[in-house]
């Protein structure tokens, strides 16, 4: 097995994998406006050049707690990527390295035909297990969080 | 029609073009198929358009070529040179008529049937028939002329849609480039730039409205076919239909009119088929005899919303169920457990009909699954409103998938949003002293010009604390009523390009989408509909109302000489006749004046100082089982009521306002005020017959008791309390109440043949 281009980030100190063909690039998000109402998820929209990002939270997906707003609207370090026509950034605490990947089966434990579902199988890091993340399932869970 | 006869011409003129290759080409090789399948399409496709457009003479001919063509496909024919240069000829003359049909001139028939005669002709005869119409018009220079002329109209190029989605998001990331510039241009203060730069500007402006121009398309083009359809499709089923098309000036990308195309028609020819009631049926079920489709679009947001309205019969769900059951026994269960509006949308599965025999129009093939299919793929929603007995509404609803817009910058719940400039009537400053904010249970009212509106506050939407009471007032008028949202702060209004927020942000369905201003902020733009549905703000009065003025005819009033010189109106279908009356009919009496009609006493309004004597003509008004007559010097016409009504200074007269009618300012007479200022005529006073002779003082007195104002009868009803009685003398005194003493003979005092002394007598007992 080939192993696959990975990007490996950390959020919520989770260590977590994206497919680099899926990531349109990686953003320092500057201001993040509010938007009340949407999905629990959503910090809020930000400006990449002359585009309008949604800026997303996925921690609590992952099951560690959310950062507070106040530190959420300072914006930081994202993983930009295009989900059905729609640009997201999807807020990390820092991004390590790009490196490739043999990916293994998501362990049994793992909820993966269910609320786990976007974890697509997992990496081997340095003394870490590491979660691949499909960004489409990811993104689609996310948005569903009230 | 214009723009799909333009759409027509611009197409065949291109499909001519590609197919002159083709012609020379099979003119050179009769036998080579691929070249004869492509000239046959076209002559099907010209035929197709053709009956469609109502072009007969384009039509005809194509139906020929095709009949000639098919038989050459089918191996019945040979294609032998005389067929092909009849065949030719007649390609020719079609595109001598489409440029005759562009220009709106009008081309000779000359020799189109010896055209068309040559497809069977025999050979000889066929190239000497053809050659007569070019021979026969030998081409004078004005003709020449003409055609030049008609090169220089209306040409078009296809694009595609990928190339002018680049063009136009290029155009929208130019204007917000040069909103940036100008910001930054501005600070410098240099007049040299400003110039340049304002003329950067125009031109930008000036591309960009091109730019959008390109891609939409009013909605016109979408209707312009349905009127022809539901007329056809109602006459084929021997229906009657009335289209009623609003709201055609709302423009769609064009894209998005090609895909609503088919759906529309297929929604309209159901509503025709399966929606309009037969003729008997609606006369049976109380409706007009002529069924009404509406079809109506509107913008809301970044949504366009085209209804398409019939007051037929509705759907049957029950039907509905029952069909799908035989079909599929198996899905009892789910079916039983279905809610109203799930068992509504069964129609939306594959392979229904909710009629059982397949008729002309509809009922086979497609059905509304593919309809929905293809409003879906267009980015859209379908949703119906069933009321049954009444009609079907059908919305669909698209994206406006590009759309600049005039938007007011706000700030409300510590957050700055934008708001469509054309849903904003106004904003009001609250400590301008021209509104006040009344706390009403949970809720808010604003107090507006007298006007009471409800006002929603973000914060309270978003479960934010409460916040600090508001300090502008953005006044949202929607289709269905207006209402107040409270703003901390206005900003400015600016032109913004929106685009569609992501489904994560979308679900909190306040936002219609997202902008980008050029200061780089993103900005959410509110949906005033969604927001007052969140608000569970309802306005059934205004809707009721907005459909009930649609749906009735205009109101008719009828303008009269009053008789006191005055011309007034009165609301016609409050007049039950105009009549004539003989003199004398209308007498004072018993404190009021009365006609007597048929054998009855009327009241008669007396109000305009009339003298009963003189009166001629009277106006029977009707309510509510009570009769009036109105009298009046004569009728003169009747009139549409005027929609502007000025309220009359006293809310209790019987005026009920001013209106203008041809410039002049007439009273309005307000026919309840009427009715309610004669409390009199409709209690009438009861006047009991008792005894025995009760059938012949019906007979000989009642006209004089009535006409003395009272109502007779010969039995008393229970509840009722009769003023008074009539009895022969030696019968009174058994008589329910006091008694008048009728005499059998002559010079007793109310001798019963005395009409004089009864009248009287009557009359003092009124008093």
């Amino acid at each position: 097995m080939i192993g696959s281009l990975q990007l490996v980030a950390r959020i919520g100190g989770c260590g977590v994998l994206f497919d680099a063909e899926r990531v349109d690039s990686v953003v320092e998000v500057g201001v993040v406006v509010p938007a009340p109402g949407a999905a629990a998820s959503v910090i809020g929209l930000a400006a990449m050049r002359s585009r309008v990002a949604t800026v997303l939270d996925v921690r609590t997906l992952l099951g560690v707690a959310r950062c507070p707003d106040e530190t959420r609207r300072e914006g930081g370090r994202a993983v930009a990527t295009i989900v059905d026509g729609h640009l997201y950034a999807i807020a990390v605490d820092s991004l390590e390295d790009v490196s490739t990947f043999q990916l293994g089966a998501a362990p049994a434990g793992l909820d993966t035909a269910g609320e786990w579902d976007f974890v697509t199988g997992i990496g081997e890091g340095q003394q870490e297990t590491l979660l691949a993340l499909d960004v489409d399932r990811l993104v689609a869970r996310a948005s569903a969080l009230a | 029609m214009d723009d799909l006869l333009q759409e027509f011409i611009a197409e065949t003129r291109e499909t001519l073009e590609a197919l002159s290759g083709e012609i020379v080409g099979w003119e050179a090789d009769p036998s080579d198929r691929a070249r004869l399948d492509s000239i046959f399409r076209f002559v099907h496709t010209i035929k197709g358009s053709c009956g469609f457009l109502d072009l007969p003479r384009l039509a005809r001919l194509s139906h020929a070529a095709e009949d000639a063509l098919a038989a050459v496909r089918g191996g019945d024919r040979v294609p032998d040179s005389a067929l092909v240069s009849a065949i030719l000829a007649i390609i020719d003359r079609i595109g001598d008529l489409v440029e005759a049909i562009d220009a709106g001139e009008s081309l000779d028939d000359g020799g189109e049937a010896l055209l068309i005669a040559a497809l069977d002709a025999v050979p000889a005869a066929a190239t000497s028939a053809v050659a007569v119409p070019s021979t026969a018009t030998p081409p004078d220079p004005s003709m020449l002329a003409a055609t030049a002329q008609r090169a220089g109209h209306k040409r078009s190029v296809r694009l595609s849609v990928d190339l002018l989605d680049r063009m136009m998001s290029g155009v929208s990331d130019m204007v917000l480039a040069r909103n940036q510039l100008a910001r930054h241009l501005r600070l410098i203060e240099d007049p040299r730039l400003e110039a340049m730069l304002e003329r950067l500007s125009l031109s930008v402006d000036e591309l960009r409205d091109t730019v959008t121009r390109t891609r939409m398309q009013r909605v016109e083009a979408l209707f312009s076919a349905l009127p022809r359809l539901a007329r056809d499709s109602a006459s084929s089923l021997g229906k009657a239909v009335s289209l009623v098309i609003e709201g055609g000036d709302v423009e769609l990308d064009r894209e998005m009119i090609e895909l609503l195309r088919d759906p529309l028609v297929h929604i309209v020819r159901n509503a025709v088929d399966h929606g309009l009631e037969d003729r008997a049926d609606r006369i049976l079920a109380g409706k007009p005899g002529t069924g009404e489709l509406r079809v109506v679009a509107r913008q809301a947001g970044n949504l366009i919303i085209i209804d398409i309205v019939d007051d037929g019969r509705g759907v049957d769900t029950d039907r509905l169920v029952a069909k799908i059951l035989r079909d599929q026994p198996s899905r009892a269960a789910e079916l039983r457990g279905l809610d109203e509006e799930a068992r509504l949308r069964l129609i939306f599965e594959p392979g229904l009909s909710s009629r059982d025999e397949v008729t002309a129009l509809s009922g086979r093939g497609v059905g509304m699954d593919v309809v929905k299919a293809n409003v879906e793929q267009a980015g859209g929603r379908i949703s119906l409103v069933n009321r049954p007995g009444q009609g079907l509404t059908v919305s669909l609803e698209v994206p406006l998938t590009l759309a600049i817009l005039n938007a007011v910058l706000v700030d409300a719940a510590g957050t700055r949003f934008a708001v469509p400039r054309q849903s904003v009537d106004e904003i009001v400053a609250v400590d301008g002293g021209a509104v006040r904010v009344d706390r009403v249970g949970t809720g808010s009212i604003v107090l507006l010009r007298g006007q009471r509106l409800p006002m929603v506050e973000l914060g309270d939407l978003l479960d934010r604390a409460p916040a600090e009471p508001p300090r502008y007032l953005a006044i949202v008028s929607l289709r269905e009523g207006r209402f107040a949202l409270a703003l901390d702060g206005v900003r400015d209004t600016q032109e913004l390009v929106v685009k569609p927020a992501a489904p994560a942000v979308m679900r909190a369905g306040l936002y219609a989408g997202q902008m980008l201003p050029d200061d780089g902020l993103p900005i959410l733009l509110l949906d005033c509909s969604g927001i007052a549905a969140k608000a569970g703000l309802t306005f059934e009065q205004a809707q009721a109302q907005a459909s009930a003025s649609v749906a009735v005819e205009p109101v008719r009033a009828l303008l009269f000489l009053d008789v006191d010189g005055e011309r007034r109106l009165i609301v016609s279908d409050a007049v039950d006749r105009i009549e004539k009356v003989a003199a004398g009919a209308v007498r004072s009496l018993a404190g009021g004046t009365w006609l007597t009609i048929d054998g009855r006493s009327v009241p008669v309004w007396a109000g305009q100082g009339v003298v009963a004597e003189t009166v001629r003509t009277v106006l029977r008004l009707q309510a509510d089982g009570l009769e009036l007559a109105y009298p009046v010097e004569e009728a003169v016409e009747i009139v549409p009521l005027p929609d502007e009504l000025s309220p009359a200074a006293d809310p209790h007269g019987i005026i009920a306002g001013l209106a203008v009618v041809a410039g002049e300012p007439i009273e309005m007479v307000d026919p309840l005020a009427l009715f309610a200022a004669l409390p009199v005529a409709a209690e009438r006073p009861l006047c009991l017959l008792h005894g025995s002779e009760g059938a012949w003082m019906e007979a000989f007195l009642k006209p004089t008791i009535e006409q003395a104002g009272y109502r007779v009868v010969r039995a008393v009803n229970p509840g009722e309390r009769p003023a008074i009685a009539l009895a022969i003398d030696e019968e009174a005194d058994s008589a329910p109440v006091p008694a008048l003493r009728l005499s059998r003979s002559r010079g007793q005092p109310l001798y019963r043949y005395d009409r004089g002394a009864l009248i009287a007598a009557l009359k003092e007992h009124r008093a």
